[in-house]
C-alpha cells in the first residue's frame, strides 16, 4: 500500500503512521490503568454510598449519597480488631525474623572463605525445586507442637531461598577489599556482617522487606492449616469468612436492629471489609517503586 | 552464624522431604512425628489406587491446562504493556501508570477472589446487573464449570501484568538510545523500532522467563483454586494441589495424599531440570 511516491509524501506517511502507534500507545496504557483501577474505585464507591442506592443498582462508578454507617458496624466489630492486631504481630515480628536470618544465611554464602559455601548453596537452591510437600510439612510442623501456637505463623516461614539468593547475590556485589580491611583491623564476621555489608545493601533489604512484610500480611494458606482458634487467626482469615462464606456475623453481632442492618446491605459490609484491609498494603507500596525495579532484575537473571 | 539457617532447613525442608517414606506405607496415626516411619511398607499401592481412579486423569488434566491458559493468556500481555509504557516520554505519567498497575500484585488473594466472587454474585453482582441492563439473563459464573479457567485466567493476568512486566520495562530501558536515534534517521518508524530492535533486544530476556514458566507448568498455586472453587465446579477446577488437601488434611488419608503429592513433586521437578536444560541450549543463560 505505502509505494514509494515521493521522498515528501513518504516522510508524511511515516509522520502520520507514527501518530497511530502513539494512539494506540496511549489507548493500551490507559486502558490498562482504568481496568486496574475501576474494582478499586467501585469498592469504595459502594462502601461510602448510600444503602437503598447500593441495593437498587446505581452506584456504577462514582458514590451516590454519603452514609458511613457500615463503617461504623464494621469497626465496632471486636473480631475484626482481634484479626487486625493478630496480622500486625505476624507481619512485624515474621518480618523481621526474615530479615535478619536472610541476612545470616546469604552472609556466608556470599564469602568465598566460608568452606560449605558450595554445599550450603546446593542445599538451598534445592528447596526451591523440590519440597516434602503439604502432607509431610504438614505432619512436621503440628508434630513440633506448632498447632494453634503463634509460631506456626512465624517459623515455618523463616526464610524464603529465593529471596536469600537477591541477597546473596548484592552482598557478593561488596567490593572484597572492605571486608579483607575489617578483618585485619581483627573485625570478626558479625561485626562485618552488621557494620558493613548491611549498610550497603540498603536498597536490596528494602525490597525484601517489601516482599516479606507482603507475603506475612497476605498469608492465609498457613494461618488456615495450623490455627484453629479465631483469637489467633489473621485477618485473611476473617476475611474469607466475610467476603466468601457469609457476611451475617458483623449484623448480628453489631446489634443493629434489623431495618438498620437491612440498609446495610451485606454488599456494603463485605466492601467495607475490603478497604480496611487493602489500605495498609496499598499505601506502602508507591514508596519502594525505585527499589523494587533493582530488586526484581536481581531475582531474575543470574550470573 | 549459619547454623541457625543450617537447622531451619533441615527441619522445615529436608525433614519434610524425608517424610516422603509414607507415601510407600501404612500410616498409623495418633504416634506423631514417629508415625511418619513407622507404617508398615505397602509398596506402589497409592500410587495404584490414584492412577486407577477417575480423578487421575482429571487432575492432571485441570492442572496442566489451567497454567497453559495462564501461560498462554499471561504471558504476552505485560510484554506489550511494558512497549507501551516506555514510549510514553512523560516521565511523571510513566511512573504513576506503572505504580497503578503493580498495585493488585499485592493484594491478597483472599481479597481478589472475594472480589471477583461479590462482583460476579448473580443477584448484587455488577457484572450481572450490567447483563440484565443490557437484557440478557445473569449467568451464575462462580458455579458454572466453562467459566472457572476463564475467571483464573483473567483474575490472575488481572493482578500480576503490571509488576511482571516491571522486568520488561527494566530491559527495555537498558537499549542504548543512539540504537533507536540510528533508526531514526534511517526513516524507520516507531512500529518499526519496536519491531526490528526493541523486541530482538529483549528477547533474551522473554525467551528464560518463557522457559522458566514452562518448566512451573504443573505447580498451579493451591491457595486461589481452593477459594475459588466449589463442588459444582470441581469438574475444571479440582487440581492435583486442592484434592491433595481434600485427601490429606480433610478426611486424614495422610499416605494416598503424600503418594499424590509426590508424584506432583516428581513430575514438576523433572520439568524444571528440562525446561532449564532447554534454557542454557537456546538462550545460554539458566536457573543453576
Amino acid at each position: 500500500m505505502q509505494e514509494k511516491k515521493s521522498g515528501l509524501s513518504e516522510f508524511k506517511n511515516e509522520g502520520t503512521r507514527d501518530k497511530i502507534f502513539d494512539i494506540c500507545v496511549w489507548v493500551i496504557v490507559v486502558v490498562a490503568v482504568c481496568v486496574t483501577l475501576y474494582p478499586f474505585l467501585y469498592v469504595a464507591s459502594i462502601s461510602v454510598s448510600d444503602g437503598m442506592a447500593v441495593a437498587k443498582g446505581e452506584v456504577m462508578f462514582l458514590p451516590k449519597g454519603w452514609d458511613l454507617e457500615a463503617y461504623h458496624m464494621v469497626t465496632r466489630y471486636q473480631q475484626i480488631w482481634v484479626s487486625y492486631g493478630n496480622t500486625f504481630l505476624y507481619t512485624i515480628v515474621g518480618t523481621a525474623f526474615n530479615i535478619v536470618f536472610t541476612c545470616l544465611a546469604a552472609y556466608p554464602l556470599s564469602r568465598k572463605q566460608f568452606f560449605l559455601r558450595k554445599k550450603m548453596n546446593f542445599l538451598l537452591a534445592f528447596t526451591m525445586y523440590f519440597s516434602g510437600g503439604l502432607i509431610p510439612t504438614y505432619m512436621v510442623v503440628t508434630g513440633l507442637g506448632f498447632y494453634n501456637s503463634r509460631w506456626a505463623m512465624i517459623i515455618p516461614t523463616l526464610l524464603s531461598a529465593y529471596n536469600v539468593m537477591i541477597c546473596r547475590s548484592a552482598m557478593e556485589a561488596i567490593p572484597e577489599d572492605l571486608f579483607e580491611n575489617a578483618t585485619l583491623e581483627g573485625a570478626n564476621d558479625f561485626y562485618i556482617l552488621y557494620k558493613i555489608a548491611v549498610p550497603l545493601i540498603k536498597p536490596t533489604l528494602a525490597v525484601l522487606t517489601l516482599y516479606y512484610a507482603v507475603a506475612r500480611y497476605n498469608d492465609f494458606f498457613n494461618a488456615m492449616l495450623y490455627l484453629g482458634k479465631s483469637e489467633l487467626q489473621p485477618l485473611q482469615m476473617f476475611l474469607r469468612r466475610i467476603l466468601i462464606i457469609s457476611s451475617s456475623e458483623i449484623v448480628q453481632a453489631s446489634g443493629t436492629t434489623a431495618a438498620a442492618a437491612a440498609a446495610q446491605s451485606t454488599l456494603k459490609i463485605r466492601y467495607v471489609c475490603i478497604v480496611l484491609s487493602t489500605v495498609p498494603i496499598l499505601c506502602i507500596c508507591p514508596f519502594i517503586q525505585k527499589y523494587l525495579v533493582k530488586g526484581t532484575m536481581l531475582g531474575a537473571v543470574k550470573e | 552464624m549459619f547454623l541457625p539457617v543450617l537447622i531451619y532447613y533441615l527441619i522445615f525442608s529436608y525433614l519434610p522431604m524425608t517424610g516422603l517414606v509414607m507415601a510407600f506405607q501404612e500410616f498409623i496415626p495418633g504416634k506423631g512425628l514417629a508415625g511418619i516411619y513407622t507404617g508398615s511398607w505397602v509398596g506402589l499401592k497409592w500410587f495404584k489406587q490414584f492412577f486407577s481412579s477417575v480423578f487421575a486423569w482429571k487432575l492432571v488434566r485441570n492442572t496442566f491446562l489451567l497454567s497453559f491458559y495462564s501461560l498462554i493468556f499471561g504471558f504476552p500481555i505485560p510484554i506489550l504493556f511494558a512497549v507501551c509504557i516506555t514510549q510514553i516520554k512523560n516521565k511523571a505519567i510513566q511512573r504513576s501508570a506503572q505504580v497503578i498497575t503493580y498495585l493488585p500484585y499485592f493484594i491478597s488473594t483472599v481479597v481478589v477472589v472475594g472480589m471477583m466472587t461479590n462482583f460476579l454474585s448473580p443477584s448484587t453482582g455488577i457484572v450481572n446487573q450490567i447483563i440484565e441492563m443490557c437484557g440478557g439473563k445473569p449467568i451464575n459464573f462462580m458455579s458454572d464449570p466453562s467459566w472457572f479457567r476463564r475467571l483464573y485466567v483473567i483474575s490472575g493476568s488481572w493482578q500480576s501484568f503490571g509488576f511482571n512486566s516491571i522486568i520488561f520495562v527494566a530491559s527495555i530501558m537498558a537499549i542504548s538510545p543512539d540504537l533507536y536515534e540510528a533508526m531514526r534517521i534511517d526513516g524507520a518508524s516507531k512500529r518499526q523500532q519496536v519491531w526490528h530492535l526493541e523486541l530482538p533486544m529483549i528477547k533474551p530476556t522473554i525467551l528464560l522467563l518463557l522457559i522458566m514458566s514452562l518448566g512451573n507448568i504443573l505447580s498451579v498455586g493451591f491457595e486461589k483454586v481452593y477459594l475459588m472453587y466449589n463442588t459444582a465446579v470441581y469438574e475444571t477446577a479440582d487440581v492435583i494441589s486442592t484434592y491433595v488437601y481434600r485427601q490429606g488434611i480433610d478426611n486424614k488419608n495422610y499416605s494416598y495424599a503424600t503418594a499424590v503429592g509426590l508424584f506432583n513433586s516428581v513430575v514438576g521437578f523433572s520439568l524444571v531440570c528440562l525446561s532449564n536444560g532447554f534454557s542454557r541450549k537456546f538462550s545460554g543463560s539458566s536457573i543453576w
